[in-house]
């Protein structure tokens, strides 16, 4: 009974009142989602349409709830962090909890907020901009999602079970390591990170081949939307940056669990390996997140502007040199480790030379919008929010790029300040212009323009009411991960400014869920399919698409394709209606679930290094992988009058 | 270019996959052949070294050859254009890595 309560006592995390109330609040959504499901009779429709869905729409949807959640999240820590920075020598969070708590917001907002809702809107997007069906590999597509899911819940769960990680998202060694840090919390962090990346890794290589292979017939690389084109070269630097976190977090795990020593230096390893493997990714990172929201950003001021974009082919070019540069910089990010003068120039000079590129991009924007038809509506409002607000993080970006001053701003809140400025001004608006912006193709109805507005702009002055002043804080001394600090260094009213800042993102973020329930009731329907007068083809197809995208698979002859056929239409050529074919589509799935589980399972047993659960766990997993190929019959047809009636039931016929 | 249904990994099967079998053996051939060099023969760790590194690149080769399939497809410049890009990384990563390391510990 003693060893029973005593492991109890360790196994869930205790002694907090704030997690005692996120354990009973858990618990009430769980049972609550559980009564819910059960009293509508909703578990069928649950599985058959969306956990076993194969559909890149489905999917995207499924990504996009899981990273707002995330972002709640993240946002939470957020809060407590300032609340606790609010004034000078508060007690609202101890520095161990304080330790955990800005660890899990780092990680949750990078790897589970930023990357799957940019997956989430690249699902919905790409196939539908580039005329497909589906992706390439649909099976892996629902594989990547349900890998993302579990490795989140993975890593969720730790600070109610055994415990968070509390080594900082960027987890360095040696403090990282088993012996300074022993416990389950890195573990956690290590083995959660590593199941989503695979997913990560799998989408990359998935959304590659559909760009490559499966364009709709005369669409070449140069007629290719902007947003796909930014998706195509994020693709490659997934598929070669994450190898190298995948390595490193292996490394650190086998460090961990059977005591090798890659980065102690007691049996000849290195410390300085991990944050050079960890950057070697980190910095390609910040481009998986930012390229994606460049492309957002291009539809989007285009579309409201009511202009072709303005220098297409740099903007391309653009993002090839980003995504040279972005593998040969990452060094900037420990300029102070003690590196010799020669390796911190090349750096330093490889890091100012990637602001080229970007700037390019930013006056290409600009020159979209000059002397457009410019459109104020909520996603565009983002878009131009973006663009000084982001030029204000590249500037600063530049001023840490040089090595030598560097020593001055490293680890303060001057970097804080500058990476919160390119990744809320770049990451966050981008995928909030991006969800009001592909919402109505996503559901059939827009969301509320004054709402829109209004959360807009109440985030976007918080936001620089938050990060403005943490710049000078930064330069008068404050460094990052402090979780108090005394009265009397000048710092308690700039940080009271910085935490009402970071409290109105609340409100802003509030006021856009208030945005999505209330439209989810009342909601403008979008009859046309083209709410927005759109140029690019995943606005000629109905809202939401139907389950193929596309009747008829439509033939490109132009960039903005769609704007060319509604041109064509306005002159009166219009193409004779052909009649329908039987469309052959990808058969759903619970494998890709099933597979899930059984990786969070093995996960949660090398977590807590029970051997009896993980290798099972595995084993489960590479079942998964032998039932998925004896699948013979993995497609059907959607008959010919099926897709009449779809149609007809859309009003797509007349 | 046809119309894409879903088709970007139709192929032919036919007969034994013999390509794959014979990959297999000699991936792991070559596998364990590193392993018996490092472990098995106190050769000085430079020619340990070049040894193993070789032996690498000629599995690196089976593995192009025998299941990525870098002879097929219709369009080489996508292959040719990922390789360099994949050199390029690995060169970035290899040799960054030695010349940051090499001052630092």
């Amino acid at each position: 009974m003693q060893n029973i309560t005593n492991f109890l006592s360790h196994f869930f995390v205790t002694g907090d009142p704030m997690i005692y109330g996120a354990d009973a609040s858990i618990a009430l959504a769980s049972i609550g989602i559980v009564v819910v499901l059960t009293y509508f009779k909703k578990w069928k429709w649950l599985w058959d349409e969306w956990l076993t869905s194969v559909d890149h729409k489905r999917i995207g949807i499924m990504y996009i709830i899981a990273a707002l959640l995330m972002l709640f999240r993240g946002g939470v820590d957020a809060l407590m962090m300032r609340t606790q920075l609010a004034l000078p020598n508060m007690h609202f969070l101890n520095a161990e909890h304080y330790n955990q708590v800005f660890t899990t917001h780092g990680t949750i907002m990078i790897i589970f907020v930023a990357m799957p809702f940019i997956f989430g809107l690249m699902n919905i997007a790409v196939p539908l901009q580039i005329g497909a069906r589906d992706v390439a590999f649909p099976f892996l597509n629902a594989l990547s999602f349900w890998l993302f899911f579990f490795g989140a819940m993975l890593f969720n769960l730790s600070f109610v079970i055994g415990g968070s990680p509390d080594a900082g998202w960027s987890s360095y060694a040696p403090f990282a390591g088993a012996e300074l840090n022993p416990g389950v919390g890195q573990n956690y962090y290590l083995i959660g990170v590593q199941i989503s990346g695979i997913g990560s890794l799998a989408t990359g290589i998935n959304f590659l081949v559909t760009i490559l292979k499966m364009r709709a017939p005369g669409m070449t690389l140069f007629k290719m939307p902007m947003f796909t084109w930014s998706i195509l070269i994020t693709s490659v630097i997934v598929i070669f940056a994450f190898p190298a976190f995948t390595v490193a977090l292996a490394l650190m795990t086998i460090d961990r669990l059977f005591g090798a020593h890659f980065f102690t230096i007691a049996a000849g390893g290195s410390p300085m390996l991990w944050a050079n493997l960890f950057w070697f990714w980190g910095h390609p990172e910040v481009y998986i997140v930012l390229l994606p929201v460049f492309g957002i950003f291009s539809e989007v001021i285009a579309t409201f502007a009511h202009k072709t974009l303005f220098g297409y082919v740099v903007m391309v070019w653009s993002m090839i040199a980003i995504s040279f540069l972005s593998f040969i910089t990452w060094l900037h990010h420990f300029f102070t480790m003690g590196n010799t003068a020669p390796v911190n120039a090349f750096f330093s000079i490889s890091t100012m030379l990637i602001a080229i590129p970007t700037g390019v991009k930013i006056f290409n924007w600009l020159f979209t919008l000059n002397r457009g038809r410019i459109e104020f509506t909520t996603p565009m409002l983002w878009a131009l929010a973006f663009i000084p607000n982001f030029t204000i993080g590249g500037v600063t970006g530049v001023m840490l790029a040089m090595a030598p001053a560097d020593y001055q701003y490293h680890n303060s809140y001057f970097l804080v300040a500058h990476f919160h400025s390119t990744l809320i001004a770049g990451t966050v608006f981008g995928i909030f212009c991006g969800l009001h912006y592909w919402w109505p193709k996503m559901f059939g109805y827009l969301l509320n323009e004054k709402l829109g507005k209004w959360s807009f702009w109440v985030f976007m002055i918080s936001f620089n009411i938050c990060f403005m002043p943490m710049y000078f804080l930064g330069l008068m001394g404050m460094t990052r991960r402090m979780y108090t600090y005394p009265a009397g260094l000048g710092w308690g009213p700039i940080n009271f400014i910085i935490t009402i800042g970071a409290f109105g993102m609340g409100l802003g973020f509030i006021i856009m869920a208030l945005n999505i329930v209330w439209s989810a009731i009342h909601g403008k329907k979008d009859t046309t399919g083209d709410p927005w007068d759109g140029r690019t083809l995943e606005w000629s197809t109905a809202s939401p698409a139907p389950e193929y995208n596309f009747a008829h698979i439509p033939t490109v002859s132009t960039r903005d394709a769609f704007e060319a056929m509604k041109e064509e239409k306005r002159e009166g050529r219009t193409k004779p209606q052909l009649p329908f074919k039987p469309i052959h589509m990808p058969n759903n799935s619970g494998i890709p679930f099933i597979m899930g589980g059984f990786m969070f399972v093995a996960g949660f047993g090398f977590v807590f290094e029970w051997f009896w659960m993980g290798i099972p766990g595995l084993l489960g997993v590479v079942a998964c992988m032998i039932a998925r190929s004896f699948v013979y019959n993995d497609h059907h047809h959607i008959p010919a009058d099926e897709i009449e009636r779809i149609e007809r039931a859309a009003g797509r016929l007349s | 270019m046809h119309e894409n249904e879903n088709q970007a990994i139709k192929q032919e099967h036919t007969g034994f996959p013999w390509k794959q079998v014979v990959g297999l053996i000699l991936s792991l051939g070559l596998t364990f052949l590193a392993l018996w060099v490092a472990i098995g023969l106190s050769l000085p760790v430079n020619v340990t070294l070049t040894i193993i590194v070789a032996l690498a690149i000629f599995q690196a080769f089976i593995q192009l050859f025998m299941f990525m399939h870098v002879t097929e497809g219709t369009e080489p410049v996508h292959q040719i254009i990922g390789i360099l890009f994949g050199i390029y990384v690995a060169f970035a990563v290899v040799a960054g890595s030695i010349w940051i390391l090499a001052h630092v510990f």
